[in-house]
């Protein structure tokens, strides 16, 4: 089973650094420079993984990041474990574990293997038509797939690597740094741009710094030395940057580009500390040149999936980039030239070729003679019909391809072999391309898409554009750089050109076999085990658009996301249906190109600095006396403050009562303060609140309403008037920025010519809120200078003031009910107010009180909270507030919606007090209120939107919104729940102190 | 992410803004006389277009102002930005 199959004159590893690691549990060796696939190929082994539906044994098969099979979890603690890791990407680095994915309980032996034998009863749509029915089955169904359809495990843990965001701007990026890529790169550059080239690669030259053979030359020289020579002069360029092991994730509008940069993962794991993992670079580029190169395309044919059948592509750069033979005993099988320079380089390092197989009859070439010379035997105008080997492919059978290239003729033959290379020519990566809006046009020539008209400032080069050949690329790439970059000359100009490669091509989309087609298992998708059988299914089932293909047989949509086979597919529908290709369109290409990891996306946006934390100035002394906090949108509000071991109930039933018999104090900071100015700011509260403003005088206070155009309640708060021209509005804490937002949208758009200024001053101010029957004594010894009197400073009005030399603004506004001052104070202060406060209320018991005990307040009065006895369906008519509308104003914002006949019918919800029969039993909010339970289906009514227990009143009270509720006064109704019914009696939504004797004493 | 143009600012990032919806709808001067049809008209009736598109758009996180812009919405084409007030410079 071991065996050493590494070739020398390797042109990226360093034989000289060993390095050991461990695949499923086993030790081996490969060299510095090696991915985790070159380095298991080098100890033979291909089984890496189990398919997705039948787990059949799966081989490594390509080299890049089209690879469907080779995915691996690896293990670097638990906290750095990671799923969904390619294999022909991962550089290895000492100390790497890594062990197979989708394979249980190993990769040699896997249960799920029965599904293979099985899978005449596995069709296309198999999951959606079998687990559908019967719905109960489902937990069963589900514990059956996930158990044998894992898909990696993501770490439990914490994620202890560094990740980051980076702004990029450049004037040129170029995508690839392959021969086209550089020579862009370089162009670009030396003409002044500023230019940024990313290459997915730890290296640059793509598949040309390894086509070193007198078969392609550029001035004489081999390919590959003579980019050798331009990577040398590129690096040297000082206004040309360039990243390695950089993918390009997405590719937006308006030149707007996702990469990840990987920094440490090639590292030993002690180099890694401290260090950032990956970077996301957020690149707004002038021009875009994209020269994403091509992946080779597989052949359709019986059993193409097995171990040890690799891309002829793949094994040429596994034995000449990291000298490394994919076999001992090597067949390849293509319908074009591609696998001729793959033979040359496999017999150059020595590595047996047994046979090639060519679909096409009649062919010539420089690269075929050369090949022939070696006494390689062609099977011209053959297919392969059906290999053989289950862990591993040890033979094929072939058969001779009638003309027309639909059946096969003639007798079998066998040929034995431990690899198999396919080619079936290639397909340009324009996944960039389309995501950034860019149209393909389909070339009949080579059957191939290709770019035809962009949406930004970019272009395509290479063989992402279709040159798939070397005199193409360099005779194209140029032209269109000068008139992309506008410029009139390259250094490519006078370039002398050698390329063997014939570009004749036969291209069957599924190859004919022996067998009918229901008998074969032709894969296209490799990863997800879509079949060629399948998409005929799917076709004969009546769907005809590819994209409704693709999810039913779940074509492409792994994590490859269809690299490799998405124009197989495309083609058999294509055939079948018998339309042209070019008018089928191709599925949608979605970003990321290859999968991104959690941390990238989110970069340092992790624990604290997830979102914004606002705090008041109040907030350490909450911190200090132990509150329990709770977010209100981004700010952290004092909640409640537990004593001697109280739970939350407890707490706030001692401070609601605190509040009304003596004193309480509230931090209301957090509340959205808005200063208005202007000769007209009479005039625009008038427009913007239900109620009129125009007659308040200096000096008061009044509550409002603000509504949508809509008519629907979406905010409210009390303004006050400072001065003639002058107002502060203050709005709810979570309504501020939205407020504050629709007023400059109306001020700006509809009432232009309005004088009005407004100014966010939430931060700039704190609110200290002081109620209770002591609250006017305690703001006495806070402020001796002020007039407290009842008749100079009657409740709904404000007065400036004085705390020692720092002016403030006290308002006698109340939400609980309670007599209550707020002092409005310079941010700066505010601590110590609060602490005079506190000090002064010490004896009348003052205490401190948090939003629960404010809502449990404001509750016992019948004052709702805008979002919580509100959403966006209800009026102030709904809400019984008929007494804030102004009937006389010509108009408000909201005014004409209020009577469309939606919003007049009488049996809206309208927000009714709610009285449980059992004074004990607290109603939840949220439950739903019906009136009959022995109707079906029965009638849900409304709602509970808030609900306490008031230590007032010494019963259950709740806010609830209910079907016609305003004529329901005195009528029981039934909030059923889980396991009971509770009776309720529907009331008037005050329940505590009618008259305002509190307000007002 | 488009790059927009702000009238006022420059070029800036569309993450700085908030769209607000079709332009040019203008709020009705005594919307007391209008019938429940027309109001609605008013009120909700918007046009989401295939093609060219007049559209309301808001510097929020920049200079906070309102402007106008005409995009193309089949492939978000930025056709002009233009003040409030002012006829759009594009048909
Ligand atoms: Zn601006």
């Amino acid at each position: 089973m071991t065996k050493n199959l590494r070739v020398k004159s390797s042109k990226l590893v360093d034989e000289t650094y060993r390095i050991s690691f461990k695949f499923n549990g086993t030790t081996y060796y490969g060299f510095k420079g090696d991915t985790l696939a070159s380095a298991l190929l080098a100890n033979n082994i291909h089984l890496v993984g189990r398919s997705f539906k039948y787990h059949r044994p799966r081989g490594i098969m390509t080299a890049g990041s089209e690879e469907p099979n080779a995915i691996v979890q690896l293990h670097n603690g638990t906290s750095r474990t990671e799923p969904n890791v390619r294999a022909t990407e991962i550089e290895i680095y000492e100390g790497l574990v890594a062990t197979s994915q989708n394979c249980w309980p190993s990769v040699k032996f896997d249960i799920g293997g029965i599904n293979n034998f099985l899978s005449p009863l596995l069709p296309a749509g198999f999951y959606y038509k079998t687990f559908m029915w019967p719905a109960s089955f489902w937990e069963k169904y589900e514990y059956f797939i996930r158990k044998s359809a894992g898909l990696g495990k993501s770490p439990d843990v914490p994620d202890p690597d560094i990740y980051e965001h980076k702004y990029i701007h450049c004037d040129v990026l170029v995508i690839g740094a392959g021969i086209s890529g550089l020579i862009a790169a370089k162009t670009a550059a030396k003409n002044g741009f500023k230019t940024l080239l990313v290459e997915e690669k730890s290296y640059l030259g793509g598949s040309t710094i390894y086509q070193d053979s007198e078969f392609f030359k550029i001035n004489n020289q081999n390919s590959a030395s003579w980019l050798e020579k331009e990577i040398n002069e590129v690096k040297k360029i000082e206004n040309l940057e360039i990243k390695t092991r950089t993918s390009v994730a997405a590719f937006h509008g308006y030149n707007f580009l996702l990469a990840r940069e990987n920094l440490t993962d090639h590292l030993p794991i002690e180099q890694r500390e401290n260090k950032t993992r990956q970077r996301l670079l957020k690149i707004r580029a002038k021009k875009v040149i994209t020269a994403t190169g091509s992946i080779e395309r597989p052949l359709i044919f019986d059993n193409n999936d097995r171990p040890g059948i690799l891309l002829s592509s793949a094994i040429k750069k596994y034995a000449d980039l990291f000298g490394v033979a994919c076999g001992e005993k090597n067949i390849l099988f293509t319908n074009n030239d591609s696998v001729y320079e793959t033979a040359i380089s496999l017999i150059q390092k020595g590595i047996k070729v047994q046979a090639i197989i060519d679909n096409r009859e009649e062919i010539d070439s420089k690269l075929i003679k050369e090949t022939e010379k070696n006494n390689i035997k062609i099977y011209k105008g053959y297919t392969i019909v059906d290999t053989f080997g289950y862990k591993r492919i040890n033979s094929v059978s072939i058969m001779k391809l009638s003309k027309d290239g639909q059946k096969v003729i003639g007798s079998k033959e066998n040929i034995s072999c431990d690899s198999l290379g396919i080619s079936g020519g290639w397909t340009p990566a324009v996944h960039l391309f389309t995501q950034s809006g860019g149209k393909l046009k389909f070339r009949d020539d080579d059957q191939v898409f290709i770019p035809n008209t962009y949406p930004s400032n970019q272009i395509s080069i290479g063989s992402c554009n279709g040159d798939f050949t070397l005199d193409e690329i360099l005779i194209n790439t140029p032209k269109l750089l000068k008139e992309f970059l506008n410029i009139k000359k390259t250094e490519y100009e006078n370039i002398e050109i050698y390329s063997a490669f014939n570009k004749s091509k036969r291209n069957i989309w599924l190859l004919p076999s022996n067998k009918i087609v229901g008998k074969t298992k032709s894969f296209v998708d490799f990863q997800n085990d879509a079949t060629a059988k399948d998409i005929k299914l799917a076709l004969r089932e009546g769907f005809r658009s590819i994209e409704h293909v693709k999810r039913y047989t779940t074509t492409g949509m792994g994590t490859d996301q269809g690299k490799l086979g998405n124009m197989h597919a495309l083609g058999i529908i294509s055939e079948t249906a018998s339309s042209k290709m070019g008018e089928l369109g191709t599925t949608t290409f979605r970003p990321p190109y290859t999968p991104l990891t959690f941390g990238t996306i989110v970069g340092r946006n992790v624990g604290k600095y997830f979102d914004i934390i606002r705090k008041t100035p109040i907030h350490e002394w909450h911190v200090e006396n132990k509150a329990e906090f709770e977010n209100v949108g981004q700010w952290k509000r004092a909640w409640y403050y537990p004593q001697n071991g109280e739970n939350m109930h407890e707490a706030v039933q001692r401070e609601s009562k605190a509040a009304r018999d003596s004193a309480g104090i509230l931090d209301a900071s957090t509340l959205g303060k808005i200063d208005i100015q202007g000769t007209d700011a009479s005039e625009f509260l008038n427009r913007v609140y239900t109620n009129a403003w125009s007659k308040l005088e200096i000096g008061k206070c009044r509550y409002g309403l603000m509504l949508n155009e809509d008519g629907m309640v979406y905010d409210d708060g009390v303004t006050t008037r400072l001065d003639e021209n002058h107002y502060i509005m203050t709005t709810t804490t979570g309504g501020a920025a939205t407020v504050l937002g629709k007023l400059e949208d109306y001020l700006q758009t509809e009432w232009p010519e309005l004088d009005v200024y407004l100014t966010s001053v939430t931060d700039h101010y704190a609110t200290i809120s002081v109620c209770g029957p002591n609250s006017k004594k305690i703001i006495q010894k806070v402020i001796p200078e002020i007039d407290l009197s009842d008749k100079d400073f009657p409740h709904m009005s404000f007065k400036n003031s004085k705390i020692g030399k720092v002016k403030c603004r006290v308002m006698r506004i109340s939400f609980t009910g309670e007599q209550s001052y707020e002092i409005n104070i310079q941010a700066n202060y505010a601590k110590s107010v609060w602490e005079n406060c506190m000090e002064a209320g010490k004896e009348f018991n003052i205490t401190p009180y948090g939003t629960e005990t404010m809502h449990l307040l404001r509750a016992e009065k019948g004052f709702i909270i805008a979002g919580q006895d509100t959403d966006a369906t209800m009026t102030p008519i709904d809400l019984q507030m008929d007494w804030i509308v102004s009937k006389k104003k010509f108009d408000f914002i909201g005014k004409r919606s209020l009577y469309r006949s939606d919003t007049i019918r009488e049996d809206r919800k309208q927000l009714v007090g709610l009285i449980t029969d059992n004074p004990e039993e607290i109603l939840e909010e949220g439950a739903q209120i019906v009136a009959d339970m022995n109707k079906t289906p029965i009638e849900m009514l409304g709602h509970v939107t808030s609900s306490y227990f008031s230590p007032n009143l010494k019963k259950s009270i709740a806010l609830g919104v209910v079907k016609g509720g305003k004529n329901m006064m005195g009528q029981k109704l039934i909030i059923p729940m889980e396991k009971k019914q509770i009776n309720v009696t529907v009331t008037d939504p005050v329940f505590l102190d009618k008259e305002n004797k509190r307000l007002n004493a | 992410m488009f790059l927009i143009n702000c009238p006022f600012c420059g070029e800036r990032e569309q993450s700085e803004f908030k769209a607000g919806g079709e332009a040019h709808i203008v709020r009705p001067k005594q919307p007391t006389e209008l019938s429940d049809d027309q109001w609605a008209e008013y009120l909700f009736m918007r046009k989401n277009i295939k093609g060219i598109q007049f559209e309301r758009w808001n510097h929020i996180h920049g200079c906070r102002k309102w402007f106008n812009m005409v995009r193309d919405t089949s492939n978000d084409e930025i056709k002009a930005v233009y003040k409030m007030g002012e006829k759009p410079p594009v048909k």
